[in-house]
């Protein structure tokens, strides 16, 4: 498990749909498709911003 | 000499559709339910003289046998060893994940990213739970749907934390690896640093920083976890022979959804410390105000502040980061890789911080958020502040990182099958073998585990073994004698004959026996 010879990899091997521009230990990945990526964000995103935040209390832990 | 090392994560909890719940029930719903259904503990429940199933009503689920009914009362209820070896249990109010013991930063960071597993199956079982109507706790409702959140903050004053362990030399001088750390850990967060929305404990001013717990911080050496928090924790509980090692519980981290942020978390800390127990000297890096550099490194986003040294330099956290790495030295390919990687998230931070967009934790929220900023959307906005919450929601379905992974646009160094697998097996090179593996194969028999004893039924009566040894018990070690023992009388007696006896016996005439096992 030791993992000097694991390769650097997207998704963990899973879903890379149509991201071409992506390849693993390259950078310059978030100046294309943004526009995409935030409406994609939004669609995730919970519903009523305000009180889903508002309504997250914890106690303090350690 | 290996640096064992490992992780606690207090995780954020809600019940959205009911707010009014007490944290620390549903924490116990969680632990419990995951405990019942995935591991032995049940038998241990009924094994206890005041056994919390009393009043045990069988619920028969399609998926389970019984579902047991337990007061949440009970001591050590909500307290649990996994097969992986690590343990579940509620802290505070928060359910937390204590990782197994394990030898390198990589295994520390896949069995970090475990507990995420063990936690979203703790949550489908409490989810099935409430769909059967079914509550795994006496008196109480079935607790509803739950969100978990691997973060640190509820951005109303509350922290919570996410605690890095490392096993050192008793005879390294506590003050001279206090000091040494203290700069590091002030300028670690620009990589390590999970990003919030907020500037303040309270979140007093709209804003993004580059911590979650930099805040939170008011000195520089403290006892304390939960209050008056101290950049170098003082705790002195080493879990292990307390002649030859003590514990470094490092508290002023941030939980990661990153892999790579965890593994150099994990991996520049274990150099470090490494490089001062080789008297490595990190005197000349001394700040003159750890506590209000931290806060002040954390705020700012372009990583141009000036921390001012006792010697009267000004260095940026890069500057100051960069000395740590040019004097540390790797002694095995971990070391050579976080090194590497060191170096490389370095030198794209230097040129832009959102270069490491899909490396960092920080800058892939900061650029989410900046999207939005760029977009015209106000810093006050709520929706920024829930993109900060839901980038660390541990449900793939709602996690904004793992969106971000399926996008290929964040880095991973682990597949999801070699986590998968490290929330069900213990890493094979510490005494964590022992407690995971025979959590498993005899779970049934195993009356109370911990770091470092196992208590397990046999036929005589209970048997108790000391593992005050990390690097004992390891796959190697016992592997074979607990996949080939029949039963627990067989495995006391196998262990027994390789110098591994139990150092205490409770006999069913409760006769109780000090290192006397029993004559064959």
């Amino acid at each position: 498990m030791t993992g000097p010879q694991s390769q650097i990899s997207a998704g963990g091997g899973s879903d890379n749909s149509g991201d071409d521009a992506f390849e693993a230990g390259q950078a310059q990945l978030n100046t294309t498709g943004t526009d995409d990526l935030l409406d994609e964000i939004d669609g995730l995103l919970e519903t009523n911003a305000a009180e889903f935040v508002r309504s997250y209390v914890q106690k303090g832990g350690q | 000499m290996t640096r064992f090392m490992g992780t606690e994560t207090e995780y954020g909890i809600a019940t959205p559709s009911d707010p009014g719940i007490s944290p620390i029930l549903t924490s116990t719903h969680v632990v419990v339910a995951y405990a019942a259904m995935n591991t032995g503990a049940r038998s241990r429940w009924d094994y206890e003289e005041e056994s919390p199933l009393r009043d045990t009503r069988g619920f028969d689920l399609r998926r389970y046998h019984t579902v047991p009914v337990v007061d949440p009362d009970a001591v050590g209820i909500a307290n649990v060893v996994t097969t992986n070896g690590a343990r579940f249990y509620v802290d505070h109010a928060h359910p937390e994940y204590s990782s197994p013991e394990v030898s390198n930063a990589y295994d520390a960071m896949v069995y970090d990213a475990a507990g995420d597993v063990i936690m979203r199956k703790a949550v489908a079982d409490v989810q099935e739970l409430y769909e059967q109507g079914v509550s795994i706790l006496k008196n109480h409702e079935p607790c509803p749907p739950l969100k978990i959140y691997k973060n640190n903050v509820d951005g109303k004053g509350a922290s919570y934390g996410a605690h890095e362990n490392y096993q050192y030399s008793r005879r390294t001088d506590f003050d001279v690896l206090t000091q040494a750390l203290i700069p590091f850990f002030v300028t670690r967060n620009v990589i390590i640093g999970a990003g919030r929305l907020g500037i303040g404990e309270a979140g007093e001013q709209d804003g993004f920083q580059i911590s979650q717990r930099a805040d939170y911080f008011h000195q520089e050496i403290s006892l304390e976890t939960t209050l008056n928090r101290g950049i170098v924790n003082t705790r002195d509980e080493p879990h292990a022979n307390a002649v030859h090692f003590r514990r470094l519980h490092t508290i002023v981290g941030d939980a990661n959804m990153s892999q790579t942020s965890n593994f150099l978390k994990l991996g520049m800390t274990k150099l470090v410390i490494d490089a001062i127990e080789n008297d490595v000297d990190f005197s000349d890096l001394r700040l003159v105000d750890p506590v209000a550099e931290i806060k002040r490194v954390s705020h700012d986003l372009t990583l141009t502040h000036r921390l001012a040294l006792r010697d009267g330099r000004e260095l940026t956290a890069l500057e100051i980061l960069a000395e740590y790495r040019s004097r540390v030295t790797a002694v095995d390919d971990v070391d050579e890789r976080v090194i590497a990687l060191w170096g490389e998230v370095m030198e794209l931070l230097a040129d832009d911080p959102l270069k490491t967009s899909h490396l960092l934790d920080w800058t892939a929220k900061w650029s989410l958020i900046k999207g939005y900023l760029d977009r015209g959307v106000d810093i006050s906005d709520p929706k920024l502040k829930l993109i900060d919450l839901q980038y660390s929601d541990i449900d793939p379905a709602k996690s904004l990182y793992h969106a971000l992974v399926r996008k290929g646009r964040m880095v991973t160094l682990a597949t999801e099958e070699e986590i998968a697998e490290a929330a069900q097996t213990p890493p094979a090179d510490s005494r964590a073998w022992f407690r995971g593996a025979v959590s498993a194969r005899f779970p049934d028999d195993v009356i109370a585990a911990s770091w470092q004893t196992m208590i397990l039924r046999f036929s005589g009566g209970t048997a108790r073994f000391q593992t005050n040894e990390v690097d004992k018990l390891t796959r190697d070690h016992v592997g074979e004698i607990i996949n080939s023992a029949a039963d627990t009388d067989e495995l006391v007696e196998k262990l027994t004959a390789v110098d591994f006896a139990p150092d205490h016996y409770v006999t069913h005439h409760n006769k109780t026996h000090v290192n006397k096992p029993h004559q064959h």
